[in-house]
């Protein structure tokens, strides 16, 4: 069971009047509150902190038992002699727990009051939970559905085409139950889409290259590259020099949420030059030179 | 053509033991969405969450309606933000691993 100095959190000592706390809370409620802090953890942890402290300090009769007993440590058995129905262990450690006590009250605030400290009048919404599920850059081409585990639950999701990396999708009501009746947090999913070896995607576009032959660059031709979608035969012009980038519409990347729409695809062309030559490819290669 | 719930803004009032006149410096201001006339007014379920946090910085951490215009832009920068970083991210996975 973890202490908690309720006056220290609020930054009020303990002569400080109802007014005094009620201000010290608010200003601390200005900085920390999930509301003006999105996202961020920590100030949600020291939130849950300062309304506790609140609760406590903020209610006579509350403040009045954690005055006499709080810090007094000494107390604690007489304590328990008067209230044995919250067991033994209330007191008895003393150190510090390394319990997280994100989302809830702290042990002490239970012992302290028992159940009295859920059934304050003001409703708080569950702590919202946060995952990570990353996918390969195809399965976030087409619509499909996953199964995760948080928290022991196992939830089915649909994941549209498109998600882009770092996209975050929130599922309503899938975070921690609410405080007192309050409504449940929401589950924040985030996804890492992992790079693919040929392909990289900027938006809705896709990038990647294709190699040809010296002698399709030079006369022009066909070939045949792979999308992601399958393969495509392209006309390659003659003439067509390293590094020749070429568009390929609605060859990309599906748009999200919006069916039907596509990026486009663009290929890079690299020249590969023939190796190993024989001497009768060389002869030309020669006489070709003796050209320029 | 999609329709959606509108929830009458005197049952949300009574809800959160609101007085109706911080509703109406609200939809003065803009900073949410109300449709109909005063008499019957209405918020669409989807601004109910919004809604929520404007109550709750109202009157949890008593800031006033002006320093919630402000703190409601300046999430909203923050957000773009934060959209504007991860599209950066996504773009600098490019260049990498190259």
């Amino acid at each position: 069971m973890e202490f908690i100095d309720y006056y220290n959190i609020l930054g009020v000592d303990k002569k400080a009047t109802d007014e005094d706390i009620k201000k010290a809370y608010r200003k601390l409620a200005r900085k920390l509150h999930p509301d003006i802090n999105p996202n961020d953890k920590e100030a949600h942890q020291k939130f849950q902190q300062i309304n506790e402290a609140n609760e406590v300090l903020s209610d006579p009769e509350k403040r009045k038992k954690y005055d006499r007993y709080g810090k007094d440590w000494q107390h604690a058995e007489q304590f328990e002699k008067q209230q044995p129905s919250q067991g033994q262990s209330t007191f008895t450690g003393g150190h510090r727990s390394s319990r997280n006590t994100e989302g809830d009250f702290s042990d002490f605030f239970e012992s302290m009051f028992g159940g009295q400290g859920r059934s304050r009048q003001t409703k708080f919404r569950g702590q919202d939970y946060q995952t990570t599920l990353t996918i390969n850059l195809t399965d976030a081409m087409e619509t499909h559905q996953q199964t995760l585990a948080v928290n022991g639950k196992n939830i089915r999701i649909t994941i549209p085409a498109g998600i882009e990396n770092g996209q975050v999708i929130k599922l309503k009501g899938y975070g921690a139950p609410g405080i007192n009746g309050g409504p449940a947090g929401d589950l924040y999913i985030s996804f890492s889409i992992t790079n693919h070896p040929r392909f990289k995607r900027s938006g809705n576009d896709l990038y990647t290259t294709a190699v040809i032959d010296l002698y399709t660059a030079l006369l022009g031709g066909e070939t045949t590259i792979d999308t992601l979608k399958g393969k495509v035969k392209l006309k390659v012009n003659p003439e067509t020099q390293m590094g020749t980038k070429i568009r390929l519409k609605g060859k990309g990347f599906p748009v999200y949420k919006k069916e039907g729409e596509t990026g486009d695809l663009y290929v890079t062309y690299e020249i590969q030059l023939p190796t190993k030559l024989t001497e009768q490819q060389k002869a030309l290669f020669t006489e070709l030179s003796k050209l320029k | 053509m999609t329709t959606e719930d509108m929830i009458p803004v005197d049952d949300f009032c009574l809800h959160h033991h609101i007085e109706f006149s911080f509703i109406r410096s609200l939809r003065e201001s803009g900073l949410v969405e109300f449709t109909g006339a005063e008499e019957k007014l209405c918020v669409p379920e989807s601004q109910l969450p919004h809604l929520e946090k404007l109550v709750r910085m109202y009157y949890e951490m008593d800031i006033n309606l002006e320093g919630i215009e402000t703190i409601t832009h300046l999430l909203q920068r923050m957000n773009d933000m934060h959209q504007q970083i991860v599209l950066l991210k996504n773009r600098l996975r490019l260049y990498e691993n190259e």
